[in-house]
């Protein structure tokens, strides 16, 4: 089924395009009425993560649009970006580097093959049983002993949150949900229309008036009033976007309570990472965002719970 | 063709930034001398450099590498167009002049070259004492300026000793190009190196 046959999915797709024409003229608005102070770089920033916006919609739209191998490949692709970024960041040693190569180009692609084969018993524990002992092993092998235990803890966590949990997101392809069939592209797009809409809407609430920070030792720029502001309205748009899923109104606002809830928890945790690494941004892949795995660390903590609370609820 | 997809492929690996100190629209001859710590050394500063640059920049290397296979030979001479040196024994002076002569003579009135004046790659990413011959290279072609380039991350991409490249971010740093106008041998080489050094300090 292609996107143009499943109403639902073009009214989605229509729906985060109509949003972007919106948010493009009030960045355009803002862009003349503020020329100068300190609101200035506030709003070129807005601009450009705008227009960053329609760029990922778009690729995200027609890998949807063409099907599950073009959706395999582009999160394969972002899982390779992820852990690039994520490897550069960690103090690796040169007895890590075959075990590194092996995660880039064996276990990557992997991961992503079992999707597209649909196995899921082996993909829902390739990495965490297989690789991790695999691995554990040829780092031991490489002979080095210097900080063996945190080198051998960031190569595992690196695959487990930047291809492990980010799979999660192509896996929802391969649920076969009773009356649903054909049709998972949508939970797809509800994923991460209702991760991103959740960072935004954090974003503008805490901008407009948050003041009291959740965790000020790692992000003070999370406030309670984002939060709250951020995750209820999110949740009310889940709840909303009901019959585009499986799920009953209230059942799509609990799904998206979830998926806001695990996304806020994967920014703060990427946060303390880079906090602890001394660094602002992941990268600078995507002007205005940062890094993508700072456009993403939402997403990877979301996808698996998401993944299983629709698997264990929806699948006879 | 070849050369496109090559540059693009190890700056998908390599994921690598590009800043410039100097101004990249410039088309005279250079000298471009980077810190040297991996194979994908002089490939990341021939692939960062644009299309119009790097068409006229041709890498110093070793014939004993390069010549050694048919895919190494057609990349050396076809694709990089490669100035292929021998590499002498330490102190075998008359080896050195030679070889220090054909860079010079090679770069005729149109080519930059690409250089390593450490002589070999660090093993542990720290930049080494600088060799004489970029001293030398200067004397004989003073009218060419030299460019500092430091390139970061590229001995953990591909460390030496490894044959397969693991993806990180790097970095190549263009610093601001210099003339060499003669002086005293060891304070060139110091003052070439500290330049080096100042892009690594500066980021």
């Amino acid at each position: 089924m292609t996107v143009l046959q499943d109403r639902a999915l073009v009214a989605l797709v229509g729906g985060v395009l109509a949003l972007l024409v919106v948010a493009s003229i009030v960045g355009w608005i803002l862009g003349h009425r503020i020329t100068s102070g300190p609101g200035r770089a506030t709003v070129d920033n807005i601009n450009a993560r705008i227009r960053a916006w329609w760029i990922m919609a778009l690729i995200f739209v027609v890998a949807l649009a063409t099907g599950r191998v073009v959706s395999i490949l582009l999160f394969s692709f972002i899982s390779f970006l992820a852990l690039r970024e994520f490897v550069t960041l960690a103090p690796t040693r040169p007895g890590d580097h075959r075990a590194l190569f092996w995660s880039f180009f064996i276990v990557t692609p992997l991961q992503y093959y079992l999707i597209w084969i649909e196995w899921y018993g082996l993909f829902s524990i390739l990495i965490p049983v297989y690789v991790s002992i695999f691995l554990a092993i040829r780092t031991t092998l490489a002979g080095d002993t210097e900080h063996f235990l945190e080198r051998s803890a960031i190569n595992q966590w690196g695959l487990m949150i930047c291809v492990y949990f980010l799979s999660h997101v192509p896996a929802l392809l391969m649920l076969r949900i009773p009356g649903y069939e054909n049709q998972n592209a949508k939970l797809m797009f509800f994923l991460v229309l209702i991760v991103q809409l959740s960072d935004v809407l954090q974003f503008v609430w805490g901008k407009s008036i948050g003041r009291r920070p959740v965790a000020p030792a790692i992000s003070p720029n999370k406030t309670w009033e984002g939060l709250i502001g951020g995750v209820g309205s999110a949740t009310l748009a889940g709840a909303a976007l009901w019959w585009a899923t499986p799920f009953a109104p209230y059942q799509a606002g609990l799904m998206a309570l979830a998926i806001t809830m695990m996304g806020f928890a994967g920014g703060l945790i990427m946060s303390a990472i880079k906090r602890d690494r001394g660094v602002k941004d992941y990268g600078a892949f995507i002007e205005g965002h940062g890094g993508m795995l700072d456009r993403i660390d939402s997403l990877c903590f979301a996808a698996p719970v998401f993944f299983h609370l629709t698997r264990f609820f929806y699948m006879p | 063709m070849i050369a496109a997809a090559l540059a693009a492929g190890s700056r998908l690996i390599c994921g690598a930034s590009v800043r410039w100190h100097c101004d990249p629209s410039v088309t005279k001859q250079r000298i471009y001398f980077g810190n040297h710590s991996s194979h994908l050394d002089f490939v990341m500063i021939w692939s960062a450099l644009p299309p119009r640059l790097r068409r006229s920049a041709r890498p110093v290397a070793g014939r004993d590498y390069w010549e050694r296979g048919a895919v190494r030979r057609y990349l050396a001479g076809r694709v990089f167009r490669a100035v292929l040196i021998e590499r002498g024994q330490t102190g075998d002076k008359a080896g050195a002049q030679a070889a220090i002569e054909q860079m010079a003579r090679e770069m005729g009135d149109q080519y930059s070259l690409i250089v390593f004046p450490e002589g070999t790659r660090s093993s542990n990413g720290l930049v080494g004492p600088f060799k004489s011959g970029l001293y030398h290279l200067s004397q004989l072609r003073p009218d060419v300026e030299l460019v500092p380039v430091y390139l970061e991350n590229l001995n953990r991409i591909l460390p030496k000793g490894e044959s397969l490249p693991v993806p990180m971010m790097s970095r190549v740093i263009f610093g601001p190009a210099f003339a060499a106008n003669g002086g005293d041998k060891a304070e060139f080489l110091l003052k070439a190196r500290e330049a080096l050094m100042q892009l690594r300090d500066a980021r």
